[in-house]
């Protein structure tokens, strides 16, 4: 692939500087500043090329279904860049007066009322720029929480299904992870719960619905057990897709919680981020959440810093703002009912596909599923792997489904299709996986060799870690 | 099927031992059914000379593209040699598990911990049970 | 108004497939007792149309002054190319590049910033991206610290004020001691430096150009650091300076990190950003986030994939080098755009910024404000007047916001503002702006 440093340099920049007519009155010594040239000089057209023929080597939502489990991969509403590039918006400096940024905070407050009507928490911060981020700021309201009653708790819980942010959360505020495992229906083993519980537990940290995309029905029973002992009971939000309108996560006996803007509330996943991690917590604990906090006296908006059991600042400023801005635009479509209709229509989708597939690939947990569902590769012909049949698929046109992962599931294909895909979509892309199914028994090298139609072929990730190369040289 | 020599000994976890006739020291590294489990070895993290370790904790770590596993000290003592080749060349422990791809020798302390480990049948059986 | 796509029929067609006889069967799994009997009390189910007009209000009601304010974001130009390029929605409807015979788009454009932030910071390796500049410092402190038992890390009081704030809430969740170093003249003070540091310090992090925009002596910091095996770390909230000035590797600096939204990226109410970070080689394995790296297919071409993902959260879980995972990808590219369009001439706008800002800082000094450090400054500057608060307040009627006070981070700064000029302040504008100053001072 030709990066921008192998395009030949040219004399002419693509972007001019103005030339002012004014005298520099503290010029800088030598001293302080480099002499060498460091970035490539390329005619603007051929930094469009560039950056355009690049971008036609990728898969995205807006070419392709993108099923990839767990990352909701919905179609991302045009208006919402729209609105999110306005100058009242985009050109908003943040240490500005509050009297100037009335809209924004209004726009805060209002997106984190509307956030904390359909989970039942009491209030949300914004300030989380990820989902890593939000469980990080989670995890450390979770910590406070007991130093500021005295208490040492040192362990979380976390079951064996967790996404890998949540034991690296729990690790970077210095707690213990303690894994629970789940049992061959797909819920937590509330026995082995039982036995991890002891006073030394700080909480339990669950992905509801979990990553085998089914809702765990002991819920309100390990909410029951971990409030028994005291411990605190955190909502991993990132299948909210699922349930938003259904059910809320505070009734579910969840006590705090984030959400990631970037898969519920559509906002555009940009190629690895931006996100949003908003974390929402119930009454008594809204005085840790991080400083400032937006608050309304009236009509007035204002950010609030004097907060003395903050667990202090997470975020240079006030989080991903213009994340906000989609999901608030978002929102305000789907109103309440749109909300309920996604959320039914997601789960649809996802039982849909699993109907149509789950006789061709074993499917280790054969119930109803919330959003998505895990297939793996037990049974494939001719020693062919879960990597040989998400190579495949791109042949076909799609994006892969998320593959080994969760980890207690063997060679896992994780399928989210999200309610935005059309029965037509959702009916090619299962026909494309039975058709793989049969050539895995009929033409097992076509699968193997995979990928045949794309601008390259399978890339060496052996060779990439043992010698990496991380930046460009001649 | 993997290779199981004869003159080694062998852990639950799948490190292998071989200890010098007096039983002073003993040079370790990962089984052949590990190396195959792992697939491709991007990296190995290597204990410094010098340290101590007691049977059943980390002495080095072993990376393939997409997994980290730990290796286990088969028995305690000290770690009197590294194999450091396997930094620049960490496919040794692919290529040859039993030979170039050691990873380091300790010192033993205590003998009759070699006794626990387990003879090539036995792993063999323990391979073969799935564990 | 939701984005469903399926007719009735399709919906009927799908239950019957399942072989449920209606959608509310498949949330069978949720206990009856917390199903939802209501609507949810929302606001909204409107067309676009409204929703435009709703947004456009919102927008409306925030004014968006002529601005002198800098102190962490900075309002640069952003070449139309940018974003035409970002709002391609191969790019920003795409996510994490995992597989990367599909993502060949995204991986070459990080690989390219990756490289960028590198040669620009004088460090070996950079990664694919922070979160902000002050999770960055966050997490260069805690990379520093890895390996160690223990140890305690220095910040200068020069770094921006909220970025030390962050520092404190990481470094206390994770139970490591913070010192706080004195400046004097705005400069922090080499000889605290030393009173400070001892054999358990793993880190020391200096911010230059600083807070204030002077220029600190990195290398007299480092070579304090090296001399207790602590690292150095250099934070940078306003990229644009390495056009100009010495690189931090070159100035001793172990790690290079902080803000790079001058790169192409609005300055959007603060978010989102692009926290950097690079560091020397020995932090290949240490450092968090995600790595691009360059390899080859199997016909041998030249092709990208993340690579070193054993540091990362989705394998080494709480063993990582951090909990990150969703980055700030679509702020990367944004930059990488940039940096490609503006090439070398990078210097000629970097050596613009500090000709304005100088101007400015001359033409507010003839207007009677004191200039309470003297150093060396590149785009951003301290100045004092009696009764600031009122004349930053006269000036916001005037439609200019002046700049930053200072008192409520810094007391015993009183009256003083920190003020930024860009190359989006003309001179036509700074001297507009000091004929506004006349009429209300």
């Amino acid at each position: 692939m030709a990066t921008i440093f192998d395009i030949p340099s040219s004399n002419t920049s693509a972007f001019p500087v103005p030339k002012y007519d004014i005298p520099d009155m503290d010029a800088l010594p030598a001293e302080l500043l480099s002499t060498d040239e460091v970035l490539p000089d390329v005619a603007e057209i051929e930094a469009v090329r560039h950056y355009t023929n690049l971008s036609r080597m990728n898969y995205s939502v807006d070419t392709q279904m993108y099923p990839l489990g767990s990352c909701t991969m919905k179609y991302n509403p045009k208006l919402n860049e729209r609105v999110a590039s306005l100058d009242g918006f985009a050109n908003l400096h943040p240490l500005t007066q509050p009297a100037n940024a009335q809209g924004a905070l209004a726009l805060m407050w209002e997106l984190a009322s509307s956030l904390a009507e359909i989970t039942g928490m009491k209030e949300f911060t914004l300030a989380p720029a990820a989902g890593a981020h939000g469980e990080l700021t989670g995890v450390m309201i979770i910590k406070k929480y007991f130093e500021e009653k005295g208490e040492k708790r040192r362990v979380i819980l976390i079951p064996d299904s967790a996404h890998g942010t949540n034991p690296a959360s729990v690790a970077m505020c210095g707690f213990e992870v303690r894994e629970i495992p789940s049992r061959s229906d797909g819920d937590v083993d509330i026995n082995a719960l039982a036995s991890a519980l002891d006073e030394n537990v700080a909480a339990m940290m669950l992905t509801n619905p979990n990553t085998l995309g089914l809702f765990d029905r002991g819920v309100l029973d390990i909410s029951k057990l971990l409030h028994s002992k005291g411990a605190l009971f955190y909502a991993d939000g990132a299948n909210l897709n699922a349930v938003m309108g259904m059910a809320k996560m505070r009734d579910m006996g969840f006590d705090l919680m984030h959400i990631n803007l970037h898969k519920t509330f559509s906002t555009p996943h940009g190629g690895g981020g931006p996100g949003s991690g908003p974390v929402g917590v119930r009454d008594d604990l809204v005085k840790y959440l991080p400083v400032p906090v937006v608050m309304k006296d009236g009509e007035k908006y204002r950010l609030e810093y004097d907060r003395p059991s903050s667990i202090g600042r997470v975020h240079s400023f006030y989080g991903n703002f213009l994340v906000c801005v989609r999901a608030y635009a978002y929102l305000k479509r789907l109103g309440a009912t749109g909300i309920r209709t996604t959320a039914e229509t997601a789960v649809l989708n996802a039982n849909y596909l699993r109907a149509r597939l789950k006789n061709a690939y074993n499917c280790p947990v054969d119930r109803i599923c919330m959003h998505e569902f895990v297939l793996n590769d037990k049974g494939l012909p001719n020693g062919l792997t879960t990597n040989d049949v998400a190579k495949r698929i791109l042949d076909y046109g799609f994006h892969a489904p998320t593959v080994y992962f969760p980890l207690h599931v063997p060679g896992a294909i994780m399928i989210e299709p999200t309610e935005t895909e059309s029965k037509q979509t959702l009916d090619a892309f299962a026909d494309a996986m039975l058709a793989i199914r049969t050539e895995c028994s009929e033409n097992p090298g076509m699968v193997h060799d995979a990928p045949h139609t794309l601008p390259v072929k399978k890339v060496d990730a052996v060779l990439a870690a043992r010698k990496p190369v991380l930046i460009w040289k001649k | 099927m993997s290779s199981i020599p004869e003159n080694l000994k062998y852990t639950r976890e799948h490190e292998w031992a071989l200890f010098d006739e007096e039983g002073l020291t003993c040079t370790c590294g990962i089984t052949d059914h590990a190396q195959e489990m792992l697939t491709d070895i991007v990296f190995v993290e290597l204990p410094e000379k010098g340290i101590e370790v007691k049977k059943g904790e980390r002495l080095a770590v072993v990376e393939s593209v997409k997994a980290v596993s730990d290796v286990y000290a088969p028995v305690s003592g000290e770690v009197i040699e590294v194999n450091s080749r396997l930094e620049d060349s960490p496919e040794l422990l692919n290529s040859d598990p039993y030979g170039d791809g050691w990873i380091c020798k300790l010192s033993v302390k205590n003998a009759s911990e070699a006794d626990e480990l387990m003879d090539a049948r036995a792993y063999e059986a323990h391979v073969a049970a799935g564990d | 108004m939701d984005y469903t796509a399926l007719s009735d029929i399709d919906r009927e067609e799908m239950l019957k497939a399942i072989g449920v006889r209606s959608v509310d069967e498949l949330f069978s799994d949720i206990p009856e007792e917390i199903r939802l009997k209501e609507k949810l009390h929302l606001p909204g189910g409107i067309s676009d149309i409204e929703v435009e007009q709703a947004l456009r209000k919102l927008a409306g009601n925030n004014i968006v002054a002529k601005s002198f304010a800098g102190a962490g974001v900075y309002r640069h130009y952003i070449p139309a190319v940018v974003d035409d390029i970002a709002r391609r929605g191969e790019f920003f409807t795409a996510y994490t590049p995992y597989q990367p015979e599909v993502s060949q788009g995204t991986l070459t454009a990080i690989f390219e910033y990756q490289t960028m932030i590198a040669r620009l910071t004088g460090c070996d390796i950079a990664n694919a991206s922070m979160y902000d500049g002050a999770t960055a410092m966050a997490e260069a402190i805690l990379m520093a610290l890895r390996g160690k038992n223990g140890g305690n890390v220095i910040l200068s009081e020069t770094i921006h004020p909220h970025y030390r704030e962050v520092a404190l809430t990481y470094m206390r969740a994770a139970g490591i001691e913070v010192r706080a170093c004195g400046f004097r003249d705005g400069i922090t003070d080499v000889s605290k430096l030393n009173t400070l540091i001892d054999d358990a310090t793993a880190a020391v992090v200096v911010q230059s150009p600083n807070f204030f925009g002077l220029i600190e002596n990195v290398t007299s910091f480092s070579d304090i650091a090296h001399k207790k095996n602590a690292k150095l770390i250099q934070v940078i909230t306003e990229p644009l300076s390495l056009g100009l000035l010495k690189r931090p590797g070159v100035l001793g600096a172990d790690i290079a990190c902080g803000e790079a939204q001058s790169f192409g990226n609005p300055v959007g109410f603060g978010g989102p950003l692009l926290g950097f970070l690079a560091a020397k080689e020995e932090f290949v394995r240490k450092i968090p986030g995600r790595l691009v790296g360059k390899s080859v297919d199997e016909r041998g071409k030249d092709a990208y994939v993340l690579t070193l993902q054993t540091r990362e959260q989705h394998i080494r879980r709480e063993r990582a080098t951090s909990n990150i995972c969703s980055n700030e990808g679509l702020c990367a590219l944004r930059a990488v755009v940039y940096l490609s369009l503006l090439g070398n001439n990078i210097r000629t706008l970097a050596q613009l910024n500090h000709a304005l800002a100088a101007y400015l800082k001359h033409r507010l000094e003839e207007k009677g404000f004191a200039a309470p450090f003297a150093g060396h400054f590149f785009n951003e500057f301290v100045v004092c007047v009696h009764d600031i608060e009122k004349v930053c307040e006269r000036l916001r009627g005037e439609g200019y916001e002046l700049g930053i006070l200072l008192e409520p981070y810094y007391p015993a700064l009183r009256d003083c503002v920190l003020v930024c000029a860009t190359e989006m302040n003309s001179p036509d504008e700074i001297d507009a702006l000091i004929a506004a100053l006349e009429g209300v001072m």
